[in-house]
């Protein structure tokens, strides 16, 4: 008489489904809840946290940005190494316009975001054609690249990169401007990766054969998915550069092409609210390690093994399934 | 007589020092049904490659409609009409089975000749996967396609290229996996598609079958077309008794 | 002058293709990414390190035990990380990555830098050639290279656990239908692979000396010269090295030490974006496209 663990969806899950739904203050607060609780955490958590937890939720709204336009990416089938390109691409552009060219941040940024992103896009696309692995390997070594090559050739400031930006005005509107964009980007690609042509940048991870049969330019859409990508992560690098009202060569570190990796396998890969999540998580975390200095990649390299291995699929994921269903034992038939 | 819908004209392919496809030529009439056999590994889905495009020709050309087509990229070319399925079917298993249908569904190819927005995709998919034969009442379309049996995982295959309305239609072993009876529902979808005016190529192995609907034959050995024709003559042919059977030693 | 560089040119290259040879057997001919490759490189030299100076043991000893422990580490990367995450490239990839970060970035933060972490020479001489000074290590380091390739070249041919691993790369339903258990047979490329690491570092180290940062660069260069070569071809592993040592000695001789790296990082791209399978690769057309 040996026993398996069944899930099963919960009452309140399957009475929510239909439109009776509206009937029930408790179904509708079944459905809300989910999409309204982070709009709230968002709008609420910038006035509850002291300055020093404020700085760290700037940063969380931009790992968080990186992890979504990770995730995005990784979804149609690109797997990106390299997050720190789209960043880094996108804090230059913003210090060289800041502070070479003297636009303000308010152009600087979007103009930084755009530029970034095609200018990304543009040393991407020769290698799209490639099997993922070797995607991948160019999106890691492109970076570093540029490090060196900012480093040998001494322009935009080599190793003492360009200081002295304009910074954004008063805390908070740094902080809801952060929190805004990203609440945009994270509903904006879930509307997308939910729909009809969310399903074809699935399908062109998937099956990428059946996809071309279908007479899709797949390339097309790679293309398209980098840019946008691309813009979310030069978005992320030129507000990070008006933050710290500096850019140099640690914009292309590692950290910033790994940690939304991790935050994105973390929290839950192939959906965008677990990149959120993990984000969320792992920057204060990282941030409360601090005191023990380099230890903390060694956390985060475990923690990203241990999650790969035993959790893939992830904390949201694991969150989605216990509040929609429910385990238990029964007996084998 | 109608111009051809298609021309191969000298197809050569090379795989390293393999010559999978020798010298192949034929015409194909609009509206007709040919089929290509042949025994195994004689180079029948390279040329359904070929002529798709999925892999590059070392030499020779396809024309479609009188245009070439052989510098054209394949999704360009499922564009122009052409549609092929895979031998290997591959669905999104998870999905349930319409929605496998939504990618052809959001083809630009569906501008090009339905004018415009073609609807409420859902329900064309639905609509599509009826007419192949998925019960709509025993809502077999809402199965996710790991639950459904290869039978009708052939049968999803033939509607996703259906879905495209393309002009010239290439089967790759459709029936092969199939029970007597799958391939007998097929066959009338395949005939209406006939009466519609499409053209269909169809790689097979089931002669049986294939000779029922077939009006051309063209035999495949080693690379290279060995018989071409009517099916009755085609089976009387010395060369492709000896590809099949193997050549007595007197 | 011109003489000089192309000596030290080529021992660049035999430096690159120790360093490149236990990647590519398990990258390349096996089909599994190790990406803490360079982690147990930098393991092995600590190892020895450690050995020697705190434990007191003999030098030939503690080379044999670190190859011996890397052996085994390798296994048990293998069986409790690779193992879970087979097949999905890229989780491979980032799994092991993770864990030569967390190695690596331990040891930064223990502070094992400095000059005195070094290990001792073999033999403690110099031979002149072409009127150029060379010390007899770095010609140790030529000809173990040397014999090194034309080993593995030999084990993977003709021996029946090589062909394995070749097997398994190629098609691993296939190689299960031979009787060959995949797993095993992966477990050890992952070792033999952090062996040879071993070994490379144990030779190469004496040059200079150890640093955490040692290992991102090993396993850069370990896996440009994989690529540029030729995933799994042991020919390739010889011509790139050669192509990227002497890319790397000349740009430093003549134009100046910061573009070294670049210059090798150039050429991966170049090799990726024009013939992914690399100049020798086997894996072909229908692997790069789309």
């Amino acid at each position: 008489m040996s026993k398996r663990k069944e899930r099963i969806d919960r009452g309140i899950k399957v009475r929510s489904e239909d439109i009776f739904a509206l009937l029930s203050w408790k179904e509708m607060l079944y459905l809300a809840g989910p999409r309204v609780l982070p709009v709230a955490v968002f709008l609420i958590l910038p006035l509850l946290l002291g300055p020093y937890w404020q700085k760290v939720l700037l940063s969380v709204g931009v790992f968080a940005l990186l992890a979504i336009s990770w995730d995005v990416m990784a979804q149609t089938g690109m797997v990106s190494l390299g997050q720190a390109l789209f960043f880094g691409m996108g804090a230059y552009v913003a210090g060289i316009c800041n502070h070479l060219l003297g636009l303000p941040p308010w152009l600087a940024i979007p103009v930084a975001t755009v530029a970034g992103a095609f200018l990304c896009t543009l040393v991407l696309v020769p290698v799209l054609r490639l099997r993922g692995v070797y995607f991948s390997m160019v999106t890691m070594i492109i970076p570093l690249m540029l490090v060196r090559l900012i480093e040998a050739t001494k322009i935009f400031g080599g190793t003492e990169g360009l200081s002295g930006m304009t910074p954004l005005g008063s805390r908070w509107i740094e902080l809801y401007l952060i929190m805004a964009v990203m609440a945009a980007v994270l509903f904006g690609f879930r509307r997308l990766m939910e729909s009809d042509r969310g399903l074809v940048l699935k399908a062109v991870n998937d099956n990428d054969r059946s996809v071309i049969n279908a007479g899709i330019n797949i390339y097309w859409i790679k293309t398209q998915v980098l840019f946008a990508a691309g813009a979310v992560g030069a978005f992320a690098g030129a507000f990070m550069t008006h933050i710290y009202m500096f850019v140099g060569m640690p914009v292309f570190a590692l950290d910033y092409s790994i940690l939304p990796i991790a935050a994105a396998v973390v929290g839950g890969p192939g959906s965008l609210a677990g990149a959120t999540l993990g984000a969320f998580i792992l920057v204060p975390l990282s941030e409360a390690l601090r005191g023990i200095g380099g230890l903390r990649i060694v956390f985060y390299g475990l923690f990203l093994v241990v999650f790969i291995v035993a959790l893939p699929e992830g904390i949201f994921h694991f969150l989605q399934r216990k509040y929609h269903q429910f385990e238990r034992w029964v007996e084998v038939q | 007589m109608s111009p051809p819908i298609l021309e191969v004209k000298n197809l050569i392919k090379n795989f390293g020092g393999i010559r999978a496809l020798n010298d192949v030529s034929f015409e194909l009439a609009p509206g007709a049904l040919m089929g290509v056999i042949g025994p195994n590994g004689s180079g029948k889905t390279t040329l359904v490659n070929l002529i798709t495009r999925f892999v590059k020709p070392t030499s020779g050309e396809v024309l479609f409609k009188g245009k070439p087509i052989s510098h054209l990229p394949p999704y360009r070319i499922v564009r122009l009409g052409i549609v092929r399925t895979f031998q290997m079917v591959k669905p999104f298993y998870q999905l349930p089975a319409f929605k496998n249908m939504i990618i052809p569904l959001c083809s630009p190819r569906m501008k090009a000749i339905a004018g415009g927005r073609y609807g409420n995709r859902d329900a064309v998919a639905l609509d599509l996967l009826e007419e192949v034969g998925f019960e709509r009442d025993a809502h077999v379309a809402y199965k996710p396609a790991s639950a459904l049996p290869q039978g009708y995982l052939k049968r999803l295959e033939l509607a996703k290229a259906m879905a495209l309305e393309p002009e010239l239609l290439i089967l790759d072993e459709l029936f092969s996996g199939l029970s007597l009876a799958e391939v007998a529902t097929i066959v009338p979808i395949i005939e209406k598609l006939r009466l519609e005016g499409k053209t269909i190529i169809m790689i097979e192995h089931r002669l049986k079958e294939l000779f029922r609907i077939a009006d051309r034959i063209i035999v495949l050995n080693y690379g290279q077309k060995i018989a071409d024709g009517p099916p009755a003559t085609v089976m009387e042919s010395d060369a492709v008794k000896s590809a099949y059977l193997g050549s007595e030693t007197t | 002058m011109l003489a000089g560089t192309i000596v030290y040119a080529l021992i660049n290259a035999a430096i690159l293709a120790l360093m490149a040879i236990g990647f590519n057997l398990t990258f390349g001919i096996s089909g599994v990414a190790n990406f803490a490759y360079g982690a147990f490189y930098v393991l092995a030299a600590y190892g020895v390190w450690l050995m020697i100076h705190l434990a007191h043991l003999p030098y030939p000893l503690a080379v044999v035990l670190a190859i011996a422990i890397n052996l085994v580490l390798g296994v048990l990367l293998y069986r409790f990380v690779l193992q879970r995450v087979r097949g999905q490239a890229l989780s491979e990839v980032i799994a092991t990555f993770g864990i030569g970060l967390a190695i690596l970035e331990l040891f930064r933060y223990f502070g094992l830098v400095g000059f005195e972490y070094t290990l001792p020479v073999f033999i403690d001489t110099s031979v002149v050639i072409f009127d150029t000074y060379v010390d007899a290590q770095r010609l140790f380091v030529v000809v173990l290279a040397a014999a090194l390739v034309g080993l593995l070249w030999l084990f993977t041919h003709y021996t029946r656990t090589g062909l394995a691993f070749r097997g398994i790369a190629q098609d691993e339903r296939t190689a299960l239908t031979f009787g060959i258990n995949a797993d095993r047979v992966a477990a050890l490329s992952v070792a033999f692979g952090a062996a040879l690491a071993a070994v490379a570092a144990t030779i190469i180290v004496p040059l200079g000396s150890i640093s955490p940062e040692e290992g991102y660069d090993v396993l850069l260069k370990a896996l440009a010269v994989c690529i540029i070569g030729g995933l799994g071809s042991s020919v390739g592993v010889i011509v790139a090295s050669l192509v990227v040592g002497f890319a790397e000695r000349i740009t430093d001789t003549y134009v100046g030490s910061h573009w070294t790296m670049i210059v090798s990082l150039a050429a991966i791209l170049a090799v990726l974006v024009v013939k992914p399978s690399g100049l020798f690769g086997k894996q072909k057309q229908l692997e790069e496209r789309i």
